[in-house]
């Protein structure tokens, strides 16, 4: 356990969303034992007794987080107490996000009793595991991912004049940029392990090699993604839940006539890439959740339109990014899944699913799917910039 | 009481004794504290625990949840329990099909038989009608035959010769596809000289909130929808829960030669592809689910479960499929538990050093079906046979119940949990399969104790309520407790949540723990056969399988233990039975 405490305190550091130090992490097996002794964890002991849970993690977030989380969190106090953002990650997993007035235990509990996380503004955010703590991880990193995407898409509604904002709306939303421009301009590297691949092992290598390198530029959520090859009569992909730069010992190869059933550890989008495989001659698959992309999938301004609140699934328009179509879909095989609508979708560079993430193909390897992957998303930012900055057509509300 | 929804607020108690019966109305506060089947089940049966298990006043309790006969997803789920002859333990098994669904739509919560006929007798419950029937041509009648003489519509339960020839590992027989398998819960029934019970409703259960069991019911279907596993193309909804064959072999921790090795050589011709190649896998399932796990050839015959499929082929060395089908079919047709009958006949095979090729293991399954030459000893299960001879070691069971397709040699959690288990050697009471194989919720590692004890102990809260609601526990490699507390509360409309319902389910365990006490029982059976400690598995492919280190297991149990809340020698406490309100013993 103390080794998984530093593992996922380095990650919340490594992502960019917490300062090093400021991760505090309680562990309870047969004892508590937290890897901090500040003064928070006395509330937090009697938190992670009084859940009975395996894992309970407290921090606040860097800026811009920090910064879209209090405000978030302070319109819900005004309103039903808790945030809903309507990404895909948080209508699948999170559901909503309360917010507390204080880190009293009790308040705490009340809480977490009910949802994954709880913000506390000005102080931070509380999360929990129940069989790990990477779980209070990837819970704390969703929260940070969805509220980003949250404040993005209603400062965009905002600029418009379709929604109203206030405070420091106009300040968050420079910072947030600022930062992400910056991040945006430090990628530099492309995946080097380049087709053709002479066995399996060179297959391996490519996809953990390539996962590092998005987890590097911060294109995924909470670590998590999936990547793929095509190699032989195999489909050879992550596992479920691995996270993107600990590839390693968790790729499954997967027969394409599925003569074995190694694919039930795999990624939940196994069925959407072998959809495209079979339907394409692209050679490899992978799938982040660049921010951006995300956001720019969810903006839309036909405010009356029938469909509203339904788009994810029934959103009847044509829409694109440049030569990148916007399709819908939830995760998984259902009737709705990605595993149907994502295939025909992938003749080009790629697909955006709606408030979801992006998926992008190559052809020979991930040179150009990775490449794909950051074009896509620097597209994506760009528009968003044009689009809520003032120009002819805009009524500028600052 | 107040209006009840969710429950019927009625259980039927049956004594086949004098053939009477009468109608119970539990408290609400016992709704709340036990919300339903395993749970009320174990309320019951707790007065009458430290009876010998073929006493007349020995309850056989069949028990529904809240959410029997609602739009919850894969509600149509009960439980049965009784003392096990098998173990002496607490002895439950979960079941599907209808037959909860039919006793929760003609008006009850629960079943309550006890007394012991004097003629073996059928029971027909119709909404509020009961009817006692003489059955003499019935006897030691297959469970296809009984069938044919039941009514189409409805639900019936029954035991088949293998209850009535004293097997041990008898089962009880949900309309021939679902079963309250392990225990030996049939040789109860059939100990009260009860063949059949058929159940017929007509009533439907109240809701309290239809629109909001609705959105808690969409937020469920997406995460099953998500997850590889349920719905992915090669998940069980495919493939059935022989979609495990393949990955439990991968992570070479496929119990083979009864536990001697940990892989076999033969599995990628024997997985769950080749069963769909060969008989065809129609999808069929229990009321209620959309997840439709179970899978019927194309003749309509059931296909293996993945543990009769791994243990009647790796465990005993047999390479043919037809065989599995064949011994499944046997299993199914006689009443007994497969789990325990493949067990038994490896212990059987090790000991006496024999083989598939030297030996016919159909004959001596159908010969422990009839209790017949080697049979006669060999219906006393893997435990009590080997123990006859003086060769308890080969018995790879725990508390006497056999162990599943699994080799704890290869999940340290799932080791644990075999040892702690309230009714001996069973995977399904805190399902670690789930995290140390299947990465659901995360993955943690398989290969270490760190943490597990409290893993595991919330685990077990965790799945006795979904026991108790009822639900799947399946759902739940997609699902938590949070999705479901909403539906709960949709259904009851009390107020309770995910975290409450886990402090529900601690009492039900706990209440387990104290029956097992006032048994005997105690650390000492909370253990593993030594094979584990001092064996290594099949290792290979880079992956070593070592023996369990004992004093690394014994620690992580003492910490369950003082998880638990339970003394250093796996006792319940006066303190913590005080603390979560129950009965301390009298």
């Amino acid at each position: 356990m103390d080794k998984l405490i530093i593992k996922y305190s380095n990650k919340l550091v490594s992502a960019g969303l917490c300062a090093e130090g400021e991760p505090l992490f309680g562990t309870y097996d047969d004892e508590v034992i937290w890897n901090d002794r500040r003064p928070e964890r006395e509330s937090l002991d009697t938190v992670i007794r009084g859940l009975n849970t395996i894992s309970v993690l407290f921090a606040n977030p860097v800026e811009p987080y920090r910064s879209i989380i209090n405000y978030l969190a302070q319109e819900a106090l005004k309103g039903k107490g808790f945030v809903r953002p309507d990404d895909t990650e948080t209508r699948t997993f999170l559901h909503d996000i309360p917010v507390a007035k204080s880190l009293h235990a009790g308040e705490i509990i009340k809480s977490l009793k009910k949802r994954k996380g709880v913000i506390i503004p000005g102080r931070g955010i509380v999360t929990y595991g129940t069989v790990s703590p990477e779980q209070a991880f990837i819970f704390f990193s969703s929260i940070c991912f969805s509220c980003y995407v949250k404040f993005m898409t209603d400062y965009y509604y905002h600029r418009k004049g379709l929604f109203r904002m206030s405070g420091d709306a106009d300040k968050i939303y420079q910072t947030a940029v600022a930062a992400y421009q910056k991040s945006l301009s430090n990628i530099s590297d492309l995946p080097s392990i380049r087709a053709p691949f002479q066995s399996s092992e060179d297959v391996i290598a490519a996809i953990i090699e390539t996962g590092k390198l998005t987890i590097e530029s911060r294109m995924v959520d909470s670590f998590f993604g999936n990547i793929s090859v095509k190699y032989g009569n195999k489909i050879f992909i992550s596992q479920t839940g691995s996270s993107m730069d600990e590839l390693s010992g968790c790729i499954d190869p997967c027969p394409l006539d599925n003569s074995t059933t190694n694919a039930i550890t795999s990624s939940s989008e196994f069925s959407a890439h072998r959809g495209v495989y079979n339907l394409t001659d692209k050679k490899t698959i992978l799938h982040g959740h660049p921010r951006y992309s995300v956001i720019m999938s969810m903006l839309c301004d036909k405010m009356d339109c029938g469909n509203r609140g339904s788009c994810h699934l029934k959103c009847s328009s044509m829409r694109t990014i440049d030569d990148i179509p916007i399709i819908t879909g939830e995760i998984g095989t259902g009737p709705d899944g990605i595993s149907r609508t994502l295939p025909p979708a992938m003749s080009g560079r790629g697909a955006i699913v709606f408030g979801h993430g992006l998926f992008v193909s190559g052809r020979e390897d991930f040179s150009d799917a990775f490449g794909n992957l950051l074009d896509i998303e620097k597209t994506c930012y760009n528009k968003y910039i044009e689009a809520v900055n003032p120009s002819p057509g805009f009524r500028d509300r600052s | 009481m107040p209006e009840l929804f969710g429950w019927t607020g009625k259980v039927l108690c049956i004594n086949l004794t004098d053939k009477s019966s009468a109608i119970l109305n539990p408290p609400d506060i016992i709704y709340r504290e036990f919300i339903g089947g395993k749970g009320m089940a174990g309320w019951y049966l707790r007065p009458h625990c430290t009876k010998p298990w073929d006493s007349p006043e020995m309850p056989l309790i069949f028990f529904t949840g809240p959410l029997v006969d609602t739009e919850s997803p894969t509600s149509g789920r009960f439980t049965v329990m009784s003392m096990s002859p098998l173990t002496g333990t607490v002895g439950d098994s979960s079941a599907g099909g209808k037959f909860g669904t039919e006793m929760k739509r003609a008006g009850w919560d629960g079943i309550i038989i006890t007394g012991r006929s004097s003629s073996l007798c059928g029971l027909s419950v119709m909404d509020g009608n009961v009817e006692f029937s003489d059955v003499p041509h019935l006897k030691k009648k297959v469970i296809s035959e009984i069938f044919s003489t039941q009514p189409s519509k409805g639900s019936t339960a029954a035991v088949g010769p293998a209850a009535e020839n004293g097997v041990l590992f008898a089962n009880i027989s949900f309309d021939g596809h679902s079963f309250a398998s392990r225990n030996g819960l049939g040789l109860v029934m059939a100990a009260k000289g009860l063949k059949y019970i058929h159940i017929e409703g007509s009533g439907k259960t109240k809701v309290f909130n239809s629109e909001e069991l609705s959105a808690a019911r969409e937020d469920i279907f997406r995460l099953v929808a998500a997850s590889p596993v349920l719905k992915g193309e090669q998940g069980i909804s495919e493939y059935g829960t022989g979609a495990f064959y393949d990955l439990i072999h991968s992570r070479r921790m496929m119990p083979t030669e009864n536990f001697r090795k940990t892989q076999f050589s033969h599995a990628e011709g024997m997985n769950a592809w080749n069963y769909k190649q060969k008989y065809g896998t129609e999808k069929t399932g229990c009321s209620g689910c959309h997840i439709l796990c179970k899978k019927n050839s194309n003749n309509g015959e059931p296909i293996p479960e993945f543990d009769e499929m791994s243990h009647f082929s790796a465990l005993i060395g047999n390479t043919e499929i037809g065989k599995v089908i064949e011994a499944s079919h046997i299993c199914r047709e006689t009443g007994m538990d497969p789990v325990s009958a493949a067990s038994t006949i490896a212990c059987y095979m090790e000991i006496n050093n024999l083989t598939c090729e030297t030996t016919d293991f159909i004959n001596i399954l159908e010969d422990i079906s009839q209790s017949r030459g080697e049979g006669n000893t060999l219906k006393l299960g893997s435990f009590k046979y080997a123990s006859l001879s003086g060769n308890s070691g080969y018995s790879m069971s725990v508390k006497g119940l056999e162990l599943p397709a699994y080799d704890p040699r290869g999940a340290y959690g799932m080791a644990l949990a075999y040892a702690v288990s309230t009714r001996g050697g069973c995977h399904m009471r805190a399902n670690p399969v789930s995290h140390e194989i299947l990465r659901k919720p995360v993955a943690t590692d398989r290969f270490t104790f760190s943490g597990k004890a409290r893993i595991i102990k919330l685990a077990e809260d965790m799945y006795a309520a979904a026991d108790s609601l009822t639900a799947c526990k399946f759902i739940f490699f997609g699902a938590s407790l949070e999705e479901y507390s909403r539906v709960f509360r949709a259904v009851t409309g009390v107020e309770l949540y995910g975290a409450d319902l886990i402090a529900a389910g601690e009492k039900i365990y706990y209440n387990e723990r104290v029956m097992n006490y006032l048994n005997g029982f105690s650390s000492e059976e909370d253990d593993l056969p030594e094979r584990f400690f001092i064996s290594e598995g099949t290792s290979g492919d880079g992956l070593s399988i070592p023996p369990l280190n004992r004093e690394e297991f014994l620690e992580a149990r003492k910490k369950y233990y003082k998880v638990r809340g339970l003394t250093p020698d796996g006792k319940p406490t006066k303190e913590k039975c005080d603390e979560l309100g129950l009965e301390w013993i009298n």
